[in-house]
């Protein structure tokens, strides 16, 4: 686990908005979260919850109708929000690489796949085309690509999707960051080669002791990867704690029913928790804890007011009234509970 | 279980697909599925799961006459569905099976009313009644959880989860016999596929559906099926009851693909190992062929004699 004093990226208060037809769509709606030197933190949430509009401000990558409402994204003594395209030419790609979901529009599919990687060592780092040859060889052959002398000369549609998510990841690694963003990058993957993938990912934070933001919304990915992991909804964070904390012992009624709505291996004849409803419309963000309304354990201040964060260990905060000190007590579903007890046992 | 005196609805053997492109010197052929036999008793949940490409999809599709399969027999009920296809087989097709699309956006025609889009099958089969038509669909409707109000309007007014509803509710409003959903759930947010999940299984409940349930989600799939098929390139490799297959999985590709699943449990995972299945390696077929073989009572695994006699000495003393 890092240390306290080790902090590398923080974002704080981030309010993200999209200008649209419907109106101001407020995606992201009061981030906080900190990245430790050689951590992996995972952001989980369903599609809308803001999660990949977070690290696109982190990138400075931001579609043009989108506006930073408030908010600081601190990295490297700079303010990530406020500084210019330029200084964004420095950051990104260099000091903080990204891994998109999709390999196949990451990747120029008219250019050869050695040019795609040695492109950013020629251009970046000033290498001549021998040397910068090697190194992108070098590259596709610690990402485990074989023959990569072959491939080299090889183009995009020749590649099979886990080996294209590898090249991309060769690609990301081209300039030795600092920080790795992935962004759901097995969510296109077949299980093996995400297992394969996610292996990889590990073994190369570790070898070069990479911090890693990893976007999902797949529990079981979050598991293996993460050291501490960040629940988002409706554009906000509300959970966040250490990996185990948030899997044994969830406190906020969306993660509840994030961990049990879905089947494992072990799960039989039981009926599955669905959560009711759907996500709500971000144009109008609703009063109060924004998923009041699908839950059933909403108590009347739920629909009036925001809940705060409210400690449940030095690592560990949620941000629901149930753990205020005059709510009722609550526990968590027994289907959960017997699940999690299940899990303590196996591990 | 006394799968003897369970009624086999459906009967698949050897049935294959090929589809080629080109002509003369170029034309190739890719087999998308070689050589598939199973069968699915009535009132029985089948799984059939895969990695993409691996011809899951094009199995659904072939059963339901959507393609042509190469060669192979079909058999629903006893009566054959390959061959020719007569106006006959058709309406014996279309009025026994129906089929639930992974992409709830695509599947629905964006110019038609929710009311059209779900009566288009009763008027197809001749009910011209507008008031039994109203009927019917909004008892479809309540049924999968929508209302009556939702009949007027278009798609597109829909979320997700809820076009996976009216994708339901227009494959079951002809009360077919067999369901084939191909992925209805993958394409929806984690906080919505439950909800369809458990709209799927209270309707098996109710309307005694026999359902094959094609999905990549193996998680899902264990949950939702009585007995599972995995698929491998193209062939079946391995059939089983679900609780049997995934403790007991014999097949070398069945084992990697269960140890790659990813479960949310940090503890277990993190020293997880992963298995990989390299065909080359793991069989050598160069004397003996491959087939379908029943190495334990309901359990079959694509094998050669002597893996099958392997197979049966290593599983002996945990069964």
């Amino acid at each position: 686990m890092a240390e306290k004093n080790d902090i590398i990226l923080e974002v704080k208060d981030l309010h993200v908005s999209f200008k649209s037809y419907a109106g101001y769509v407020r995606a992201v709606r009061g981030v906080n979260f900190t990245l430790h030197k050689g951590e992996t933190i995972a952001i989980v949430g369903e599609s809308g919850s803001g999660k990949s509009v977070s690290v696109k401000t982190i990138m400075g990558i931001l579609s043009k109708n989108a506006v930073i409402d408030s908010g600081e994204v601190l990295y490297d003594g700079m303010d990530l929000t406020k500084v210019d395209e330029k200084v964004f030419h420095t950051l990104r790609g260099k000091r903080i690489g990204l891994i998109f979901q999709d390999p196949l529009s990451a990747l120029n599919p008219i250019m050869k796949i050695g040019k795609q990687i040695t492109e950013v060592l020629i251009l970046e780092q000033k290498m001549n085309k021998e040397d910068a040859k090697k190194k992108a060889i070098e590259l596709m052959r610690a990402v485990g690509i074989p023959q990569p002398e072959v491939r080299f000369d090889q183009y995009p549609f020749q590649f099979s999707g886990g080996m294209r998510q590898r090249i991309v990841i060769a690609i990301a690694l081209a300039s030795d960051p600092e920080i790795l963003i992935c962004d759901e990058p097995t969510t296109a993957l077949d299980v093996t080669v995400q297992s394969r993938i996610l292996e990889l990912i590990n073994k190369i934070k570790e070898e070069r002791n990479l911090s890693v933001i990893f976007i999902t919304h797949d529990l079981g990915v979050v598991a293996n990867m993460a050291d501490r992991v960040y629940v988002m909804y409706a554009g906000k964070v509300v959970e966040f704690g250490e990996s185990e904390e948030i899997f044994f012992e969830p406190a906020h009624p969306y993660t509840w029913a994030l961990l049990s709505s879905m089947p494992d291996l072990e799960t039989k004849d039981e009926k599955l928790m669905a959560i009711p409803g759907t996500p709500p419309n971000m144009v109008y963000p609703p009063k109060g804890d924004a998923f009041a309304a699908r839950n059933q354990y909403a108590m009347q201040i739920d629909f009036e007011e925001e809940p705060p964060f409210f400690k449940i260990s030095d690592t560990h905060y949620a941000a629901t009234w149930l753990l205020h000190p005059d709510a009722p007590e609550t526990p968590m579903p027994e289907q959960l509970s017997q699940r999690i007890k299940r899990m303590k046992e196996e591990g | 279980m006394a799968n003897e005196e369970r009624k086999k609805i459906l009967e698949v053997e050897h049935l294959a697909m090929h589809f080629s492109t080109g002509r003369g010197k170029k034309k190739s052929v890719v087999k998308a599925i070689n050589d598939v036999s199973f069968h699915v008793y009535e009132s029985e949940t089948f799984g059939l799961v895969g990695e993409s490409g691996c011809g899951k999809t094009t199995t659904g599709r072939a059963l339901i006459r959507l393609y042509n399969p190469t060669s192979g027999s079909v058999k629903f009920d006893g009566r054959e569905l390959t061959g020719p296809m007569t106006n006959d087989l058709r309406k014996y097709i279309t009025s026994n099976m129906g089929m639930i699309f992974q992409d709830p956006i695509d599947s629905l025609n964006p110019r038609f009313t929710i009311r059209e889009i779900i009566s288009e099958g009763l008027k197809i089969r001749g009910i011209k009644d507008e008031k039994e038509l109203d009927d019917r669909v909004y008892e479809m409707l309540d049924k999968v959880g929508l209302t009556k109000e939702h009949a007027t309007r278009y798609p597109h007014e829909f979320s997700g989860g809820q076009r996976q509803r009216i994708g339901i509710a227009r494959t079951i409003i002809t009360r077919p016999r067999l369901v084939i959903a191909d992925e209805p759930v993958s394409a929806l947010d984690v906080s919505i596929q439950a909800q369809v999940i458990n709209l799927l299984n209270e309707l098996k409940e109710e309307m005694g559906l026999t359902i094959i349930f094609i999905a990549h989600d193996l998680s899902v799939v264990k949950y939702f099926s009585d007995r599972i098929g995995v698929m491998y390139y193209g062939k079946l490799v391995e059939v089983a009851d679900s609780e049997e297959l995934y403790k007991h999985p014999i097949h070398p590709y069945t084992r990697a693909l269960l140890s790659a699943v990813p479960q949310p449990n940090p503890l277990t995972e993190r020293k997880r190992v992963r298995l990989v299945y390299e065909p080359e390696k793991a069989h050598d077929y160069s004397k003996e062929q491959p087939q379908m073989t029943e190495v334990f009572p309901g359990h079959f695994v694509y094998a050669s004699p002597s893996e099958v006699e392997a197979y049966r000495k290593e599983f002996a003393d945990r069964l």
